[in-house]
């Protein structure tokens, strides 16, 4: 095995065990952190497929805003009663067939994968001119209408938030 | 160099595992971190694409990706403060007014 495959086995094990843990421990919180933990693999898995922007952002953005949004609203909730009630619904082995039997039908399919396309972004043209400068090229002159569409959408998330958790007078 | 189908791999097992979080859990706000683990699985896979077919779209996708998360948990989570200011519990079986 060389160093490189060593690298991904320990992320694939890491980050799989990491997944595994944050939907099945009992406490919220140790929930939470544990995954603010697989986003940090996560964004070093993205530095190691020389997505350095995207990298950045997932920490930022993910650890940094959306994970404490969470937390935030975990303050509210009894805690107490959350540790001696049942984790799971009563059907839950019905869910655990079903995505084990999709994982099944996934890797077989995994096998027929094949790609022969190849696009101009090399790892050279990326490195004369840097990930986040190639990327913001593509994000303003191709993609310009879905960034306008994503930032509109970022503006109804705020009212739609301000309006939602607003008290009734 | 590690295979594409490595990616794909890890990136099919975590949405899978979001997936049977999203079913069998009982708290809200763990199904709502059930999605994000699965919109980042999606995540990885577009980037270990854009990686090896050389084209940058896969990561601008990403972004957009992200920014729709960030309004869903925003969103989402005031739901949620709404739900357990009415019902005084997050948990899905105790949410049963439409059954009817």
């Amino acid at each position: 095995m060389s160093t490189v495959e060593l690298f991904f086995a320990y992320f694939a094990v890491a980050m799989t065990t990491l997944s595994a843990l944050v939907i099945s421990v009992k406490n919220p919180v140790h929930s939470i952190l544990l995954m603010l933990v697989l986003f940090f693999h996560i964004a070093a898995l993205y530095l190691f497929l020389n997505a350095e922007f995207l990298a950045a952002v997932q920490v930022i953005l993910y650890a940094g805003a959306i994970l404490v949004l969470f937390l935030f609203v975990i303050m509210m909730l009894n805690l107490k009663e959350e540790l001696i009630s049942h984790r799971f619904i009563n059907e839950w082995p019905i869910g655990l067939a079903l995505g084990v039997s999709i994982i099944i039908f996934i890797f077989f399919a995994i096998d027929k994968l094949k790609t022969n396309f190849k696009g101009t972004h090399t790892i050279e043209a990326i490195k004369a001119e840097t990930n986040t400068k190639a990327v913001g090229k593509l994000l303003y002159t191709d993609y310009l209408l879905p960034f306008e569409i994503a930032s509109l959408i970022l503006l109804i998330a705020i009212v739609g938030a301000i309006v939602l958790a607003k008290k009734e007078r | 160099m590690v295979p594409l189908s490595w990616y794909i791999g890890l990136s099919a097992l975590i949405f899978v595992i979001g997936l049977i979080g999203f079913l069998i859990r009982r708290n809200l706000i763990i199904m709502f971190m059930s999605i994000e683990l699965m919109l980042n699985s999606v995540n990885i896979s577009l980037v270990a694409f854009s990686h090896y077919l050389q084209d940058l779209k896969g990561q601008v996708i990403v972004f957009f990706i992200i920014t729709v998360a960030a309004a869903e948990a925003a969103i989402g989570l005031a739901i949620l403060v709404a739900l357990f200011r009415n019902k005084n519990s997050i948990h899905t079986d105790d949410i049963t007014e439409m059954k009817g």
